[in-house]
């Protein structure tokens, strides 16, 4: 189906929500998944002090980022539940893996930041934390990459209500498990670069937010020098990615370099990145910051537009999995209604933390 | 052990670490508001110490619950991507409704936090009652859903596949209001009763901080007590509803076996394959009489379904009756302690009773909300079984394909485990440091406020991190 044939509706409204939700995770939740690699990395004099401006840079309150996550998610299952399904049954391996980082790397942080003891077993809390930081945004690239290369068709019938679900009868011979369950995701190298990319990125997101809110200038320098060497990084994991993909995944490689939108979006790029290199060389911090996550939000709409019109390419189309009208609309309206209590809620929140203008000063 | 019942035990143990957590977010940010409210009220300091306090363990549960909560989200459908691919169009609102929540809870939860010294009392009290009332309605929301697997509802099914759904009617489902109410009782009633019970501890081992620990024990009991009392009442009309709806759920928590005059059943180990009790307490006919005003009432029994469509019977009778146990202590206590009021108010006795019979019973009570609250829920789940979706999927179908869920299973558990024991660790040593301890009140400060919130506005972090040129 080409782009011209596409009719705008109701379903890939729902869709393009799920990625700006993805893309807020991307920009929030993915900065803290960062913090923790750079938290692992912290090397020299200045070692405890890179890590408490990490931890304070958090916040535990900030588990609050991964509610972005679960709105994809939820917003999956009630909007395009077949592919929910099938996903979690395809892609069950490296989701549960990912699930356990989630939940080791919210616990640990908690318990590292509450338990006012330095001692041995916070150390180990800190390290727990590091390496779920790290695991996660790969499992979670890796997922994406997999679904992208289109390498998860579906084999399981979604049966009718009242009998089991089966397995569809393979064309030649049996699948093994291994090859249902295993080797879309594990013997894919170009899933393995998006994993790779995805933690290059939020390593990089959190390089560059950390350098406007280091408050020495020494820390600042640290987190410069990071933030350009993952910087580089990036780029050369994307050159990777694109690679693979001509190789491996002739779908995202064709959506990735054919017509005006792509090249549009390759253009917002390179000037994002480029504006973030020299921002970061002359120490402009604060533009440095909005041209990371502008980066990193371009990447991400770059994935979006190389599967689209597919949600689970090759075979099924956004539409083709979509829910009925009703839910749809339905949810939409929940959008709505949540969107105009939540945004000047997030207004009110901005406002309060601002510092003097409306706030409240006790005597 | 078969694939089936590893994903039955995964989800079983998901849920019960994460209705905890959950639980404590609706119950503790009540306590909190209600201690600030008291405080803006009398002025008296340790009001404000208590709020300040138990804010602070709200902040810490919060994230513990956020995270169970992200893994059930997902484990929906690693588990049951049957049930999901057919239910999620159908039940995914409140779902999406309960998402909303929990922003609100989070962005209000932040403005506590952090807002001690920045915005108005009032608006402070304001953005207090906007975390409660957020965290106790994502519960509702997600109950709802619940619920509407009990009593399916809003959609057909013609050849095995969903049609004409309806989202709204699914959500407003006929098991919703009775499981609603009955659910936001157990939250209260949990939280409160727990609460209660540390101060009771502290109070009864003797504190020098007698003051602090009398005025979180009064907050705690105004929680408890009410709900305690409701309880009871909400969980008859609860048992009303499946007694319409699902005859099987209760027969198995009654251990109803033959259909015939109900007895009423306490203790002993009925048997759903061999229809029989060993060592049972029967008072003949007491439930036909509670449900139908008629003694000799025939209530249906196990026996009136195949042995393949009855559900575990041992474990929700033994479920059933350590809920309605604990259910009736809880009143027990919260009778006493109106009883002990009403004497206060006739002139004996101090103002808050503080004896140490009355302390033991609180300390002795206080899991019991907890407790009841996970039997509870095995009776709403099990007693649903054989069934996901109540006479229209079976578990059994729902499952998903992929083999070996033993592995998750145990790892996930091991993992709950260890969160559980470094939890509890971790409040311990926060309760000796503040609380049960010997350490002045007044060591609260404010919580620093975390560099991401400042980092929103333009302010810098200090005036070093000034960077503009
Ligand atoms: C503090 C906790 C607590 C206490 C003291 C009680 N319950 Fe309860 N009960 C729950 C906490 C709970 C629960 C965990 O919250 C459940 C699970 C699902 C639900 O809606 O509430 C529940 C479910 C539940 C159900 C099944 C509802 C269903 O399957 O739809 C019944 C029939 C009762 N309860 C009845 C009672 C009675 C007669 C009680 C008398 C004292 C009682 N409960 C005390
Ligand atoms: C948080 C409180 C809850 C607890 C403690 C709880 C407990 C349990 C238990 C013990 C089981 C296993 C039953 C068995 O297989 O024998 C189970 C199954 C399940 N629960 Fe719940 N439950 C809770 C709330 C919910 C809610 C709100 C939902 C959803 C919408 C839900 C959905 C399910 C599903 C899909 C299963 C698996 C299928 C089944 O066994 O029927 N549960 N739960
Ligand atoms: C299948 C069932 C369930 C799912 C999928 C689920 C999902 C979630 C998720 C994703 C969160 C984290 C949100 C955040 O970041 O704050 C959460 C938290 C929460 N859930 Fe659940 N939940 C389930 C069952 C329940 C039940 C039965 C209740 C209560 C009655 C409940 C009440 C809450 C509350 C109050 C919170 C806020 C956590 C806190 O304040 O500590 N949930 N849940």
């Amino acid at each position: 189906m080409s782009v011209a044939e596409l009719t705008w509706t109701l379903p890939h409204v729902v869709a393009g929500v799920m990625v700006l939700s993805l893309n807020a995770y991307v920009l929030l939740g993915g900065a803290d998944f960062g913090g923790g690699v750079w938290d692992l990395l912290a090397r020299g004099d200045e070692r405890d002090a890179q890590r408490s401006l990490i931890a304070e840079a958090i916040g535990p309150i900030w588990e609050a980022n991964h509610v972005w996550l679960i709105l994809v998610v939820v917003l999956l299952f009630t909007c395009f539940p077949t592919a929910y399904a099938h996903l979690a049954t395809a892609l069950h391996i490296p989701i549960t893996l990912m699930l356990v980082g989630v939940v080791l790397r919210g616990s640990a942080f908690t318990f590292r930041s509450y338990d006012s003891n330095r001692d041995a077993v916070q150390r180990r809390w800190g390290r727990i934390f590091s390496i779920a930081s790290m695991v996660t945004p790969v499992l979670l690239g890796v997922c994406l990459g997999t679904m992208a290369s289109g390498r998860v068709p579906f084999t399981t019938v979604l049966s009718p209500l009242g009998t089991a679900p089966r397995v569809m009868a393979p064309a030649v011979e049996p699948l093994t498990f291994a090859d249902r369950y295993l080797w879309p995701w594990m013997g894919s190298p170009f899933a393995w670069a998006v994993g790779a990319l995805t933690l290059g990125l939020f390593t990089f997101l959190a390089a560059a937010y950390l350098t406007v809110e280091a408050p020495t200038p020494v820390l600042r320098g640290v987190f410069r020098r990071r933030a350009l060497q993952s910087q580089a990084a990036v780029v050369v994991l994307a050159a990777v990615t694109i690679g693979l993909a001509a190789l491996q995944a002739p779908l995202v490689f064709a959506g990735l370099t054919e017509g005006r939108v792509a090249l549009a979006m390759h253009l917002v790029t390179a000037v994002a990145t480029i504006t973030c290199i020299v921002a970061l060389r002359r120490n402009r911090f604060r533009l440095a910051r909005v041209a990371a996550a502008t980066e990193a939000s371009c990447l991400l709409w770059g994935w979006a537009w190389s599967q689209f019109p597919w949600l689970i390419p090759p075979t099924h189309t956004i539409t083709a999995l979509a829910a009925p009208r009703v839910t749809l609309t339905l949810v939409l309206s929940v959008l709505g209604v949540g969107t105009a209590i939540l945004l000047p809620s997030f207004v009110y929140l901005f406002r309060t933390f601002k510092g003097g203008g409306s706030s409240f000063n006790p005597s | 052990m078969s694939d089936l019942f590893a994903a039955r035990s995964q989800m079983a143990v998901s849920l019960a670490f994460h209705i905890i957590f959950a639980v404590v977010g609706i119950g503790m940010p009540a306590l909190m508001v209600m201690a600030e409210w008291r405080w803006q009220r009398t002025g008296d300091p340790v009001l404000l110490e208590l709020a300040k306090r138990w804010a602070k363990g709200t902040a810490i549960l919060f994230a513990v619950g956020a995270v169970s909560g992200t893994v059930l989200s997902f484990e929906l459908g690693l588990l049951w991507p049957t049930f999901m691919a057919q239910a999620g169009a159908v039940i995914g609102m409140p779902f999406s409704l309960e998402g909303f929540a929990f922003f609100t809870e989070a962005i209000f939860l932040g403005i506590y936090l952090y807002g001690w010294k920045r915005i108005a009392p009032r608006a402070h009290l304001l953005a207090g009652v906007v975390v409660a009332v957020s965290g106790a309605l994502s519960g509702a929301f997600v109950v709802c859903a619940n619920a509407w697997m009990n009593a399916p509802t809003g959609f057909r099914v013609v050849n095995g596949q969903v049609t004409d759904v309806d989202p709204i009617a699914a959500m407003f489902n006929a098991a919703a209001p009775a499981e609603v109410v009955h659910m936001t009782l157990a939250a209260f009633a949990a939280t409160g009763f727990a609460v209660a019970g540390v101060h009771a501890l502290a109070l009864r081992r003797g504190t020098v901080h007698r003051a602090f620990h009398r005025a979180a024990l009064q907050i705690a009991l105004l929680m408890a007590v009410p709900s305690a009392l409701l309880q009871p009442l909400s969980g008859d009309l609860s048992a009303r509803g499946v007694a319409t709806r699902q005859p099987m759920k209760l027969a198995a928590m009654e251990g109803h076996l033959r259909t015939g005059p109900a007895a009423l059943v306490i203790g002993g180990w009925p048997d759903a394959t061999t229809l029989t009790h060993r060592g049972a307490i029967e008072i003949p006919g007491a439930i036909s009489l509670l449900l139908h005003g008629d003694p000799t009432a025939s209530i249906r029994g196990l026996d009136a379904v195949p042995l393949a469509d009855r559900p575990p019977v041992t474990v929700v009778h033994l479920a059933f009756q350590i809920m309605v146990g604990c259910g009736m202590v809880m009143a027990a206590v919260a009778l006493w302690t109106l009883w002990r009021l009403r004497r206060r108010r006739r002139g004996y006795g101090a103002p808050l009773p503080d004896d140490r019979p009355f302390l033991t019973a609180l300390v002795v009570a206080s899991p019991l909300g907890f407790v009841a609250l996970e039997a509870g829920w095995t009776v709403t789940e099990v007693g649903r079984q054989p069934w996901i979706m109540q006479d229209v999927l079976r578990t059994a179908d729902a499952v998903t394909p992929v083999p070996g869920l033993t592995v998750p299973f145990v790892g996930f558990t091991l993992l709950y485990v260890g969160l559980a024991v470094t939890v509890a660790f971790l409040l311990w040593r926060q309760l000796l440091k503040t609380g049960v301890g010997e350490v002045p009140v007044g060591m609260t400060g404010e919580l620093p406020i975390p560099a991401a919130l400042l980092a929103m506005g333009t302010v810098p972090v200090s005036p070093a991190a000034s960077d503009r040129p």
